[in-house]
This record gives C-alpha cells, sequence and structure tokens, in this order.
C-alpha cells in the first residue's frame, strides 16, 4: 500500500514538470510564429511595391488579411476578386433589423460589404427571439439597430455599421437612402413598402423586397436595371384587413429567415455586380410543402405613377406623401385599437376583476379564435369564436340562463354578458353584433386580456 | 377543361384552407373558349366560400392578389383576356407584407 502511494507522488511530480516544459515549449512556438508573421508580411509589402502587376493578389486592393478572410469568395470562378472588390466597395441599407433584416445583416456583414446601414426605431422582446436571430438575450429592451449592429461588428470589425435608431419617414427617408447603392426592404407593413419603393424610385436605387407570413415567403428585387418597381405591381393598395400581421397570424422564424437569407444573397449579387437578380420574377416560397417557385411578372409599367414615363414623383413630392393615409394603415407597427362601442357598452379589466370578486352572476364569452384559446384563457371563460359567434347565440342563452339558476336569482334579474378577447377589438365587434341579436346588455372588456394582464393579473401570459 | 387552381399568401382561407383545387370548368354556351374572365366568376361562385370581396373587385381580383397563368404574370397574357387551355394552372397570390 505505501509503496503505491510513494510511485503515484513520483509520477504526479513527473507530470507536472512534462506539463511545464510543455507549456514553456508552446510559448516558444507562439513567439517564433509571431516572428515569422511579421516577416511574410513585410515581405508581402515588398513584393507589392516590386511586383505591382503581378498576379499574387497584390494589385487588387486586398490586404492579407482580406484574402483570407474572403478566401472561400475568391476561390469561386464566378465571383472572385473582382466580385469581391465591388462588394467591399460597397454599402447596403437594412431597413428593419426583425425576423427578415436579423440573417440579411449577419450575412451582409460577414461578407464584406463596406457599409452597412441599418434602421429600426424598435427595441428587443422576448417574443422577437423565437425569429430574430440577430438579437439575444442580453439585448432584450435595449434598441434592436444597437443590438444588431454589435452583432454585426462582433462578426466582422472591418465592415463599417451605421446605426440609424429612427423610424423610417418621408422626411429621413431621401437623407438615409441616398447614402447607399442598394436597399433591403425588411420591413413588416404596406405603408412603409409603398415608402421604400418610392424612395428608391426617386434616387435611382435597386430594391431587395422580401416578405414572410405564417409559413409562406415572397422574394423579388424592384426597380433595377429597367425592371418593374413595387407600384408597377400594386398600383392600388390592398384593402387594410387584407394586410395580416405575423403579431395576429403568427409566423415560422425560420420562413423569414430564408427569405431573409435570400434577400442578403440578392443584395450580394446586385452589389458584386455578378449573376442575374431576381429583377422582374418573384421567388414564392411555401415552407409547408416545401415548395419554392420562381414567377416570372411584368416588366415596368409606362402608367406606374413612380416610375412610369409620366410619372410625376419627385423628391418634393415624396416627402408630401402620405403613406399612412394611401394605404389607410399607419405607419407604425403598433396594434390597431378600434373604438366601436360607447363608454357604458364597455367595462375596464380592474372593474371586471371587482364583479368577480363580488360574485355577480354572470357569463363571460371570449371571442378569440380556438387556437388563441388554446394558449391560454381565463378559467371561467368559454370560447365562441367571432366568427362562429352569430350561429351560436343559443349556447349564450343556455349559459345565462343556468348562471341565473346557479345562482339563485329571481325572475326579475338576469346574468350579466361579457365579451373578451386578445386585444379588446373583436370584442367590440362581438358586442355589437350581440346588441344587434337581442343581447343589449353585453359589455366588452376595454383591453382584453392584455389590459387583464397589465392592470389585474400580472402573472397572466400575454402572447 | 382540367385546370389546376392554386391559393396563396392568405387566399386560401378564403376557400377552407385548401391550397390546390384540381378543378373541371367549360366554357359558357356558345362560348368556344374560357377567358380568365370566366373563370374568375366561376372561381367566385364555385370555390371562393367566405368573404368574396377579399377575392375581387368589380370584375377582376382586388388590389394586391398577383395572378399567374402558367407560372407567368397574367399582365403578359392579356389580363382578363387570357385565353386558359386544358391543364393550365392559375395561382391566385396576395402580396405579403410581414416580415
Ligand atoms: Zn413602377
Amino acid at each position: 500500500m505505501e509503496s503505491n502511494g510513494v510511485e503515484a507522488s513520483r509520477i504526479r511530480q513527473e507530470i507536472d514538470s512534462l506539463n511545464a516544459n510543455k507549456r514553456n515549449i508552446e510559448q516558444q512556438i507562439s513567439a517564433l510564429e509571431a516572428q515569422l508573421h511579421q516577416l511574410e508580411v513585410n515581405s508581402n509589402a515588398v513584393c507589392t511595391s516590386s511586383f505591382s502587376n503581378g498576379d499574387l493578389g497584390s494589385s487588387n486592393g486586398l490586404s492579407p488579411d482580406m484574402i483570407y478572410r474572403y478566401s472561400r469568395h475568391l476561390l469561386l470562378p464566378s465571383f472572385g476578386v473582382q466580385g469581391q472588390a465591388n462588394l467591399l466597395k460597397s454599402s447596403v441599407l437594412v431597413i428593419g433589423a426583425g425576423g427578415l433584416g436579423s440573417p440579411a445583416l449577419l450575412y451582409l456583414a460577414a461578407c464584406g460589404v463596406g457599409r452597412i446601414g441599418i434602421v429600426d426605431h424598435d427595441v428587443v422582446e422576448l417574443n422577437n427571439l423565437q425569429r430574430q436571430i440577430i438579437h439575444t438575450e442580453a439585448y432584450i429592451g435595449k434598441s434592436k439597430v444597437e443590438s444588431a449592429a454589435a452583432a454585426c461588428r462582433s462578426i466582422n470589425s472591418s465592415t463599417q455599421i451605421v446605426e440609424h435608431k429612427e423610424a423610417f419617414r418621408t422626411s429621413n427617408a431621401l437623407e438615409i437612402v441616398s447614402k447607399y447603392d442598394v436597399v433591403v426592404d425588411a420591413t413588416d407593413n404596406a405603408p412603409s413598402r409603398y415608402m421604400i419603393n418610392d424612395c428608391c424610385v426617386v434616387l435611382g436605387k435597386p430594391l431587395i423586397s422580401g416578405a414572410a407570413l405564417g409559413l409562406e415567403g415572397q422574394l423579388t428585387v424592384y426597380n433595377y436595371n429597367g425592371g418593374p418597381c413595387y407600384r408597377c405591381l400594386f398600383p392600388t393598395p390592398p384593402p387594410t384587413n387584407a394586410c395580416q400581421r405575423c403579431a395576429d397570424s403568427g409566423v415560422l422564424g425560420v420562413v423569414p429567415g430564408v427569405i431573409g437569407c435570400l434577400q442578403a444573397l440578392e443584395a450580394i449579387k446586385v452589389a458584386s455586380l455578378v449573376g442575374e437578380p431576381l429583377s422582374g420574377r418573384m421567388l414564392l416560397l411555401d415552407a409547408l410543402s416545401g415548395r419554392i417557385r420562381n414567377v416570372k411578372l411584368r416588366g415596368r409599367s409606362l402608367q406606374c405613377e413612380a416610375c412610369g414615363d409620366h410619372a410625376v414623383l419627385t423628391r418634393q413630392t415624396f416627402s408630401d406623401f402620405d403613406y399612412a393615409k394611401f394605404t389607410q394603415t399607419p405607419l407604425s407597427t403598433g396594434p390597431l385599437t378600434l373604438n366601436l362601442l360607447t363608454p357604458d357598452d364597455r367595462i375596464s379589466s380592474t372593474e371586471y376583476s371587482k364583479k368577480v370578486a363580488e360574485g355577480e352572476a354572470h357569463v363571460l364569452v371570449d371571442v378569440r379564435p380556438a387556437h388563441h384559446y388554446k394558449i391560454v384563457s381565463l378559467p371561467n371563460s368559454r370560447n365562441i369564436p367571432l366568427s362562429t359567434l352569430e350561429g351560436r347565440l343559443s349556447e349564450i342563452s343556455a349559459a345565462l340562463e343556468e348562471e341565473a339558476k346557479r345562482r339563485t336569482l329571481d325572475g326579475g334579474s338576469s346574468a350579466s354578458l361579457f365579451v373578451i378577447c386578445r386585444r379588446g377589438n373583436d370584442s367590440q365587434r362581438a358586442v355589437q353584433l350581440l346588441h344587434t341579436l337581442g343581447f343589449t346588455s353585453a359589455k366588452d372588456i376595454i383591453g382584453g386580456l392584455e389590459s387583464w394582464s397589465h392592470n389585474v393579473d400580472p402573472k397572466f401570459p400575454t402572447y | 377543361m382540367q385546370l389546376t387552381l392554386e391559393f396563396g399568401g392568405g387566399l386560401e382561407l378564403l376557400c377552407d384552407s385548401v391550397k390546390i383545387h384540381n378543378i373541371n370548368v367549360d366554357p359558357q354556351d356558345g362560348e368556344k373558349q374560357l377567358t380568365m374572365k370566366n373563370l374568375l366568376s366561376w372561381v367566385c361562385t364555385n370555390v371562393i366560400k367566405e368573404r368574396p370581396e377579399m377575392f375581387m373587385k368589380g370584375d377582376s381580383v382586388r388590389p394586391g392578389v398577383l395572378v399567374l397563368v402558367n407560372d407567368t404574370d397574367w399582365e403578359l397574357s392579356g389580363q382578363l383576356e387570357t385565353v386558359l387551355e386544358e391543364k393550365d394552372n392559375v395561382v391566385f397570390i396576395s402580396t405579403l407584407h410581414g416580415g
């Protein structure tokens, strides 16, 4: 036993001594490597000056670090030194640092675009992280532009990143866009899309347009090389209720991810003058069936109000144009707040919580779609989606009767009827409908479940 | 005449969330050809189940809907006057704004 212990101790000492030697040798190697690197840099500099027309990557303006960093691009025969040099000289503006902008920015920073501008006025929220992959938990509550810029800089410190921490408006659009060669539209609403298009037409900038919602994505390049612009395709804005938002309809994170990557690809092609940009064509992604189709679009429209032969769009008319009014959609991406009912037909979430605490006889109808109800609901509510409300009135009558009976109310009084939804818009529509169908005492809970969470029960989940 | 119709960008919600419809439709009495104009009214009656105003406006599609006949913008084939042929593929897709 004792001799074993002595033997083990001797082995440990030997290991320690060898490790010390190893560290010493590693330090010597590092020092020699650094010396060698310095010699190579100096000799390259000599080469550059003495063989300025040589073909050793010396006359192309790429530093040794750049050659090493972008070597996989330089090895592509169809991209090569010229493509990379064009890219390094170019500038790209990405409007929106969300689901599309996140992957687009990561690739644009990595690939060696000379200067990248990022426009956004929003802050990072927890429910962004499922798809806005450039942001991390550490940036929740902080500016999206700051977060995205930090991520881009940490990937490539040699790319210049310009932060535009402001909403994109007609008042600042011309000044911002004029500083860049290529524009990437990574916004999420109709008025911004028309505004960005018109700004690019006025300034003659190619526009890489991407959109994603649910499980579908769309991609095209506008205003490029005589091709059509957004208004050539869509001269009239769609009705407001046709414009679904990710915040209402949902989106699978990887779908804007795919489209954002493709936007980076098109921006790289346009900036490096390589390949055939997706102008006059549109790529349609259907994630559910795994299908991508590439369709042929009309050419530039001679009648187009932005880029047509008789278009009157100028810097001035652009600055004066009211895009929110044109599309009947606010430019800010905040949720819509309707006001359809009189105050008497509404009740706040705190008032409602008092009625619950006091035990007032009532029925609470939640008119959200069934898949919303499955996410979270108030325990005493019943789900009758707005789209099915008209056909399910008998259920409401029965519930009111049962509640009155359960609370042993006499024949004269009846239970109250309250309607709730996610944010208090559909509940107003439902109450309007219920009033016309005979349920004249129905009231809506102002601000819906979001208000309940903010004002009554902070533990109640929002989504 | 057999045609394949596809709805996308949310328009499928107007027809029971079914994206692909294989249909059989013939030119109306006295007409030799089936045009997109004929097809639109047929679709409105036979395929669209709700909110037809989200699909049509007047005798054409509503603003924001792209119509593709065999993967080509119908502007290039004559819009409403496009003459359809056996096995043609017609796509109706709503432009997306999300991101
Ligand atoms: Zn145009």
